[in-house]
């Protein structure tokens, strides 16, 4: 090899990766721009006058004149109910999640640190419901809630979400607590500790990062559910959280620009927080076996 | 207002206090049990809460949703399999099970697709977190909201909808996005995707860090590129965790509701299972013929449930 040809390689190995690098960069924003634009586009153009939103599109808003305006927000929180939405939803979606944590950590204990017969055919099950859809459930549970007297209610799909959410949670905290050093239980049964010191002492404690993890789940599953809430609130404007709010909108107002993009930022406004707020435990669930049906 | 309160107050303060006091409760009488049959019974009622809601509000209502798709509308009277000759003979029912295939293949492919790709490149930069962060962001919001979004950019007017305004500009008259099949399924399918695929992502990048970088550089200083790299290294160390994100990602187009019913309802050849279900039963009231959409979604998914089932022996095997 010549001088001047290990020269030539010499560069075009340095300009290759050079090329790549802005290749990279390039497709790595293109990605994040399109990922990002309908969000912003429906953000900016909730703030716009209903007129301009019908007559030009949001990007005009990002050049002066600047006319912004809350008046959106107002219209759909007042006329469209969606602030009664709002509570019903906070209504719906914290006593669902409390549930959830609470039925599954005992049953998650009981699955990690007790022996008994039929213990991994029964865990299996619950592997096996984990991806059973819920459609198969609505009309039997639906009927149930009917001859209870509870239709339509919050505490309706409170039980409905508990049910649905518990094979994810259970199974999820299992792994968990199944995973904690076997040193600190047996030592604490020699000490004289029954199973229950062990649980409230010990096993859930130390549990506490992946509660954390299921309470966001749940918590974001719960708020922006669709067809729980549509099937078992149905035709109770009283009861409707968000999301059946927002759909129903959607059907009778189509058109209405200035109110859709309101409505929808206003739905997505909390599970943003939260997902700001908490994003490490958010995807330390998801990474953590999260596989959820 | 303060009446419902209340009864919130109860449930979250009463729930977890009732439970408390159970398990204190049984492990008080559990004292005065024989020795031996103690170990035995302790699991047993401990696991109850949870067993209960799990036979009430899943095994016996997917039992019961078997039977009731053998009877007619009103799942009073047997009829047999006529539900499920009426699904099979009918275009409209069929033709949500075609879409329901095109939602399996896209969705899965595009999310994890696209979430491989962006994992790769995102581990090469600096700004990694800042990236993710965007990518992962449409995962917290509904799909309600989702849907009002991207009913947004696919809006047929130019002054409103986005994607109009951009082809627009060059020279393309405005597309009916949403009108004709196939390709309005595609664009649902794409919300689906703009979703998802923050979740590939995230669970991809992790795998990818976990790879050792001294089994990459050893290729690579013998010449490799990146592409054979990706090819006989990366690749397949990441398969096991691929089928797992796929496994979850083709359960979520199984049941594609949301996107749907607030996007289009099914109209102009869109139509998916679960929504077909939902107007059957609260449309046109055929509980039989919603049951039997329902048991079809079922049985569709039972080839998954059964590869979760052999994974999670195989990990137990292990631990």
């Amino acid at each position: 090899m010549t001088a001047q040809s290990i020269a030539a390689s010499a560069t075009s190995r340095r300009s290759g990766p050079r090329v790549g690098r802005i290749l990279l960069h390039l497709s790595l924003l293109i990605i994040a721009v399109v990922w990002l634009v309908p969000a912003v586009g429906l953000f900016v153009n909730s703030f716009r006058p209903s007129a301009d939103i019908a007559s030009s599109g949001w990007w005009t808003a990002l050049a002066p004149p600047y006319e912004f305006t809350f008046q959106n927000y107002a219209d759909v929180l007042g006329r469209q109910g969606l602030d009664r939405g709002f509570i019903n939803s906070l209504f719906i979606t914290i006593p669902a999640t409390i549930m959830v944590l609470a039925v599954a950590s005992f049953a998650a204990y009981a699955f990690a640190w007790m022996d008994f017969r039929g213990k991994n055919v029964l865990f299996v099950i619950v592997v096996g419901l984990l991806v059973v859809p819920l459609q198969v459930s609505l009309i039997p549970i639906l009927r149930l809630f009917a001859e209870a007297g509870i239709a339509g209610t919050f505490l309706a799909v409170w039980l409905a979400h508990t049910g649905f959410g518990l094979p994810f949670a259970v199974f999820l905290l299992r792994n968990y607590m199944g995973g904690l050093p076997r040193e600190v239980f047996e030592s604490a049964a020699i000490d004289g500790a029954g199973p229950a010191t062990s649980f409230f002492r010990l096993a859930l404690p130390m549990s506490v990062p992946v509660l954390a993890s299921l309470a966001i789940f749940q918590f974001l599953w719960v708020w922006n559910d669709l067809l729980v809430a549509l099937v078992f609130i149905g035709a109770r404007p009283e009861n409707q959280p968000l999301t059946v709010v927002v759909a129903n909108l959607v059907n009778s107002q189509g058109g209405q620009w200035h109110l859709l993009t309101a409505a929808a930022f206003i739905v997505m406004a909390l599970p943003l927080v939260v997902f700001f707020a908490l994003q490490r435990y958010f995807v330390r669930g998801i990474t953590g076996g999260a596989v959820k049906g | 207002m303060d009446e419902r309160l209340l009864t919130a107050a109860i449930v979250i303060v009463g729930v977890p206090a009732a439970l408390v006091g159970y398990v204190l409760l049984i492990e008080t009488i559990l004292r005065f049990v024989p020795g031996r049959v103690a170990p035995r019974l302790r699991p047993v009622l401990w696991l109850l809460p949870a067993l209960t809601f799990l036979s009430v509000f899943l095994v016996y209502p997917t039992i019961d949703t078997v039977r009731r798709s053998l009877m007619d509308g009103f799942s009073e009277n047997f009829v047999g399999l006529a539900n499920y000759e009426y699904f099979f003979g009918s275009g409209e029912t069929l033709g949500a099970l075609a879409n329901n295939v095109l939602w399996i293949v896209f969705l899965t492919g595009g999310a994890v697709g696209l979430g491989l790709l962006i994992a790769i490149l995102v581990d090469r930069v600096r700004y990694e977190p800042w990236v993710k962060a965007v990518i992962f962001l449409p995962m917290a919001i509904s799909f309600v909201a989702a849907g009002v979004i991207w009913r947004f950019m696919y809006d047929f007017r130019p002054e409103s909808g986005t994607l109009n305004a951009i082809v627009g500009t060059f020279g393309v008259e405005p597309v009916g996005w949403l009108n004709t099949w196939p390709w309005n399924t595609l664009f649902l399918i794409f919300v689906g995707v703009w979703m998802q695929v923050g979740f590939a992502m995230v669970i991809l990048s992790a795998g990818l860090k976990g790879i050792s970088t001294e089994l990459l550089e050893a290729a690579r200083v013998d010449g490799a590129n990146e592409l054979q790299v990706f090819r006989g290294i990366t690749f397949p160390l990441l398969l096991p965790t691929i089928a797992v994100i796929s496994t979850t990602v083709i359960i979520i187009a199984l049941k594609a509701f949301d996107i749907v019913y607030v996007m289009t309802n099914g109209n102009f050849g869109t139509e998916v299972l679960a929504n077909r279900m939902y107007k059957e039963l609260f449309n046109f009231s055929q509980f039989g013929r919603g049951s039997a959409v329902a048991v079809i979604l079922f049985v569709a998914i039972v080839p998954v449930m059964l590869f979760n089932i052999k994974r999670f022996r195989e990990q137990e095997a292990i631990r």
